[in-house]
């Protein structure tokens, strides 16, 4: 690093910030910076063990955008979603180095409670998981659990619900189980309970990977109704699915690289890198 | 079919072939000795029963079951109860004895056995340490039971000055079956699927909301299978209760207001019976054994109408 000191010196001039300097280091092609981000990835490694998962993530996650993850299994993609809300943690080999900010706070930082993250950024996952508990208690686990039950529950469950396009097949049955719903209904009921505590993020991980084409179809719609009020991050490995319902896409490619970040239009009709260009037309994959 | 040229198509698919009729035969011996395999336990166990209630038919009367224990083997026989001044002869006080113990025995063990499969399995990190302790645990459960009575006879009755008690025999139960309910607790926590507790995270939860509200519910029916079977192994134990100082005979139900005073146990009362001189105990000791068989088994079936109530998915 000292033998091209001055160069480093001449880019951040140029630039204007260390953090903007950062990003030329490792800057995947397209336009990985937006105006209105609510997450900034710099330079962001995650190690399990000794394998490294993901190498210098830069880009940016805007507000009130559906914001698409794809790129072949094993890439990372799922990695970078759960280093987000600190999922990571959970995993005792895996080590994050870099910096992701929310709202301008670097959320690896020591005063930041995952707990406390994860009430903001709300996540559901790949295989339907909801608590064999009743769908009334399961969408309002998150209120119970972050002591927002307080008000009227019943009404916040009931618009979660709503929102996640379920009331009206289960408004009669709130007190069953909610393992007797089907695949697709059970991955609403997810988001249902996700949404419930009203976080500002949500972090979907191939939502609909393990369902069926009509379920999956109502979750798509579902996604961009959400992005009207959340910031909704996904990650599918289904590519007409990012380009139906993302605004903006992030291509990673294997071995935890991000390759190219931009509009998803761009990304699908024009993308700069060759390989992604493979990627999108199905010449690897 | 070892070489290419044996067959043409019309053998390929052959009714009589003779390697898969060999292989056949092979099979039919196989299912033949497992099945004697396990003919050989329920045949023991059938053997048993009926030894065991033969002797005791016509001696476990409900006077058998509420009367304290009698030296004279007269007073047991349900034939001469009309003319006893001093009323029949039962099992009641090791009767009481023993469920007072196995409802102390089963208090302490779930806070201990539990609080120590939680620690492991939920908190403690996959260290050294952490798997020394699992690895004497599991040692643990192996050690004879005399070995636990000797213990509790150091530790509770006399260090700790607990005296013969109930409680130094629960004590002691309890530091016998602690390993198997420990290891037990662990695989019922593990069976909970990692996505329940990565939804609960996801949703914003501690770790402690977790624990409560998502794996604690999920495990418990599995907990609570692995302390009633393990407490129905402790009812039957008698090495630890001889060595704690069970009372041979007890004439009352033990006295709960004095956590020192003695107490019997049915194993032990049993044991008594058989080794009396006159023929004719042994058909008291086989009525006491058909005693402890029934609250045996009727713990046995509490664990299972547990496992089947709250095991939502079959």
């Amino acid at each position: 690093m000292t033998a091209n000191g001055p160069q480093t010196v001449a880019s951040s001039e140029s630039s204007g910030s260390a953090t903007d300097a950062a990003m030329t280091d490792d800057a995947p092609l397209g336009s990985p910076r937006v105006d209105d981000a609510v997450i900034e990835s710099r330079d962001l490694d995650v190690y399990y063990g000794d394998d490294q998962a993901l190498h210098g993530i830069n880009m940016d996650i805007p507000e009130r955008k559906v914001t698409a993850l794809i790129g072949p299994s094993g890439c990372g993609k799922s990695t970078f979603l759960r280093s987000i809300n600190r999922m990571n943690d959970l995993i005792d080999i895996a080590r994050v180095d870099g910096d992701l900010y929310f709202h301008g706070k670097d959320v690896y930082d020591d005063d930041v409670d995952p707990v406390a993250l994860r009430r903001k950024i709300g996540m559901v996952f790949q295989k339907p998981n909801p608590f064999p508990k009743s769908i009334f208690d399961n969408v309002a686990y998150g209120l119970r659990v972050q002591g927002k039950d307080d008000g009227d529950v019943e009404k916040k469950v009931r618009t979660a619900l709503e929102r996640a396009a379920l009331l009206d097949e289960v408004e009669d049955q709130l007190d069953s189980s909610g393992l007797d719903l089907s695949g697709g209904q059970q991955q609403r009921l997810c988001i249902a309970r996700a949404i419930a505590p009203d976080p500002e993020v949500i972090l979907m991980d191939e939502p609909a990977s393990a369902l069926d084409p009509v379920a999956t179809s109502k979750i798509e719609d579902l996604v961009e109704e959400l992005a009207e009020e959340y910031t909704v991050v996904i990650v599918t490995h289904n590519m007409q699915q990012a380009a139906r319902i993302s605004d903006k896409t992030a291509v990673f490619l294997t071995g935890g690289h991000l390759v190219e970040f931009d509009d998803t239009g761009k990304i699908f009709e024009n993308p700069e890198s060759d390989r992604v260009e493979d990627y999108i037309t199905g010449k690897f994959g | 079919m070892s070489t290419p040229e044996s067959g043409t198509e019309e053998d390929a698919f052959a009714v009589n072939d003779p390697s898969i009729r060999r292989m056949r035969r092979y099979g039919r011996i196989f299912l033949g000795l497992c099945m004697v395999a396990a003919l050989v336990g329920i045949v023991a166990l059938i053997a048993l029963l009926y030894d065991v209630v033969s002797e005791a038919w016509g001696w476990v009367t409900w006077e058998f079951i509420t009367h304290p224990p009698s030296m004279i083997v007269d007073h047991y026989n349900p034939s001469n109860y009309g003319d006893l001044p001093t009323g029949p002869g039962g099992i009641y006080p090791a009767l009481v004895g023993s469920i007072y113990l196995i409802v102390f025995t089963a208090i302490f063990t779930l806070v201990l056995g539990v609080g120590a499969a939680i620690y492991l399995e939920e908190y403690a990190g996959d260290n050294r340490l952490t798997q020394l302790i699992e690895a004497n645990i599991a040692n643990l459960a192996g050690v004879p039971s005399i070995v636990y009575g000797l213990l509790g006879l150091a530790l509770f009755v006399r260090a700790i000055g607990a005296g013969s008690s109930l409680i130094a025999g629960a004590l002691t139960l309890t530091l016998l079956i602690l390993p198997i309910v420990i290891v037990q607790t662990q695989e019922a926590l593990r069976a909970v699927p990692d996505s329940m507790r990565q939804a609960s995270y996801g949703a914003g939860a501690t770790k402690w909301q977790t624990i409560r509200s998502v794996v604690l519910p999920e495990a418990i029916p599995g907990i609570m299978t692995g302390i009633i079977l393990s407490l129905s192994r402790a009812i039957g134990e008698t090495a630890p209760i001889i060595m704690v100082g069970a009372a041979t005979s007890m004439f009352g139900p033990p006295n709960l207001t004095d956590p020192t005073g003695s107490f019997a146990a049915m194993p032990m009362q049993i044991f008594e019976w058989a080794k009396a001189p006159e023929a004719e105990f042994q058909h008291v000791a086989a009525a006491g054994i058909v005693v402890l068989l029934t609250v045996l088994l009727l713990m046995n079936a509490v664990a299972i109408y547990i496992r089947n109530k709250y095991d939502r998915r079959g």
